[in-house]
């Protein structure tokens, strides 16, 4: 479910399948009168009649692909036809299945080869094309309004919002900033936020492990971030499923901390690949501890060559200018979108203005 | 990975497609799943069976086609095959690999009745 607008995005569940069957039959009492009702049949209802209706055949066999693999699968059968699958890049094989039904003279029979009830549907479709499709209206959203987004993630406990805080409190006179926390539960981070003053919103995703594009289209409708502004996301505290799911950012900022290990980018790849830029938070404790900064940087670059990498400690300020710096540059880069937008529609409307010209000259 | 949520996204196309063709049932999933993926296909099948349960795509079988990975190597300048990911390049052993095929994860084709 949606947890910012309450609706079931990711739950549509069709109770008993689509067009449910209704299926008429009549009784002749053994007084003579007849009767006739109607009944919907749930799909997953058994119901067996006697004569005119066959019993299903289950029927099984495999495949061999051209890569070598080999898969075998059972369907049950309903009638006599015959069935292609279009595996693409895959052989085409049709092949009747006959003998092993009998649907006497019932309706069946009026079906036309070719015309089977089973039959294959292409769909082609990447699992997580819907999330992208949100994830990239928010970014094109973000690009025509000059508005740098950044996806904070890490695990629970990195220091994400003390980051966020200190983050802020160095750049929110310079720029204007919003701030979306997400949690499973609570809204004790977006409080940390406005305790800076800046706006902040909370989603729980509730059961949810991650924030999703959607979820990020209704926070930028409540929130309404200002044209060339810092807008800046704290995905949930997991090293996971965040990397597989775009909001429609600029750029993923991973966050670790010198109190874990140094091999977390090796044991967590994903999200260090996704990242463009790695923080390595609470440094001020290294004196204090037998964590190898080097090592930590090796193993992340090892997964991601083009990372970029700023040691930083949100408590002592160490390193955080040269994070703020970067932030500065990334907003410039959005406002030159911003003002390219701006310009395109300007030689748009100087263009319509022309034919308008035109077509009344003409007249 | 989150292999749940994502079984949620095939079970949501399944339904879209099976509906718009005014399906009673679905009988097979055919799944592409790239090697470089993150997703376990074991843990896929189990979640799979979980969220069909008591919809239209209930005792569906679903396929699953593992697609080889593939990657860039920047220093040897060519395609290799990855059989894992982050793994070294198996011509120059050298990291400078960039992931290149076997990294969706797609539903291919639906069987309906």
């Amino acid at each position: 479910m949606c947890t910012v607008c309450g609706c079931g995005e990711g739950q549509v569940k069709i109770e008993g399948g689509a067009p449910e069957s209704s299926h008429e039959h009549a009784h002749v009492h053994e007084d003579g009168t007849v009767h006739s009702h109607a009944h919907g049949h749930d799909h997953d209802h058994a119901h067996a009649h006697g004569s005119g209706e066959a019993l299903a055949g289950v029927h099984a066999h495999s495949h061999h692909h051209a890569d070598g693999s080999e898969h075998s699968h059972a369907h049950i059968h309903q009638g006599e036809h015959a069935h292609q699958h279009g595996h693409e890049g895959h052989h085409h094989h049709e092949h009747g299945v006959a003998g092993d039904l009998d649907y006497g003279a019932g309706p069946a029979r009026a079906h036309a080869p070719g015309m089977s009830q089973s039959r294959m549907v292409q769909i082609e479709q990447d699992i997580l094309a819907k999330n992208n499709a949100y994830a990239a209206a928010n970014r094109q959203w973000f690009d025509e309004r000059g508005i740098l987004a950044l996806n904070l993630v890490s695990s629970p406990g990195s220091g994400k919002t003390a980051l966020l805080v200190r983050t802020i409190e160095l750049l929110k006179g310079k720029v204007a900033i919003s701030v979306v926390e997400g949690d499973q539960q609570t809204s004790n981070d977006a409080e940390r936020i406005r305790a800076t003053g800046v706006a902040a919103l909370q989603i729980n995703t509730g059961k949810g492990c991650h924030l999703d594009g959607h979820m990020v289209g209704h926070a930028l409708e409540r929130l309404q971030p200002a044209d060339a502004s810092l807008f800046l996301i704290e995905n949930v505290g997991n090293l996971v499923c965040p990397a597989a799911f775009d909001l429609g950012e600029q750029h993923k900022v991973a966050i670790l901390s010198v109190t874990e290990g140094e091999d977390k980018p090796l044991k967590y790849p994903d999200m260090f690949r996704a990242a463009d830029v790695m923080l390595l938070n609470k440094c001020d404790l290294l004196p204090h501890l037998e964590f190898d900064a080097d090592l930590a940087e090796a193993n992340a670059r090892r997964v991601n060559p083009e990372l970029i990498i700023f040691r930083v400690s949100a408590t002592s300020g160490e390193g955080l200018a040269a994070w703020v710096s970067w932030i500065e540059a990334g907003l410039e880069a959005q406002r030159g979108k911003h003002a390219e937008t701006v310009d395109a529609l300007r030689r748009r409307v100087a263009e319509l203005e022309r034919q308008l010209e035109h077509t009344r000259a003409v007249k | 990975m989150h292999e749940m949520s994502l079984a949620e996204g095939v079970l949501q196309l399944v339904e879209e497609t099976a509906m718009r063709e005014r399906a009673q049932r679905v009988k097979l999933v055919v799944l592409e799943i790239g090697r470089l993926s993150s997703v376990e296909p074991e843990a896929m099948k189990f979640c799979f069976e979980a969220v069909t349960s008591g919809g239209i795509a209930q005792g569906a079988t679903l396929e699953i086609v593992v697609v080889p990975g593939e990657g860039w190597c920047m220093a040897c300048g060519e395609t290799v095959p990855m059989g894992e990911p982050y793994a070294a390049c198996p011509r120059c052993g050298g990291y400078q690999l960039r992931p290149t095929g076997g990294t969706a994860m797609r539903v291919r084709e639906i069987e309906i009745e």
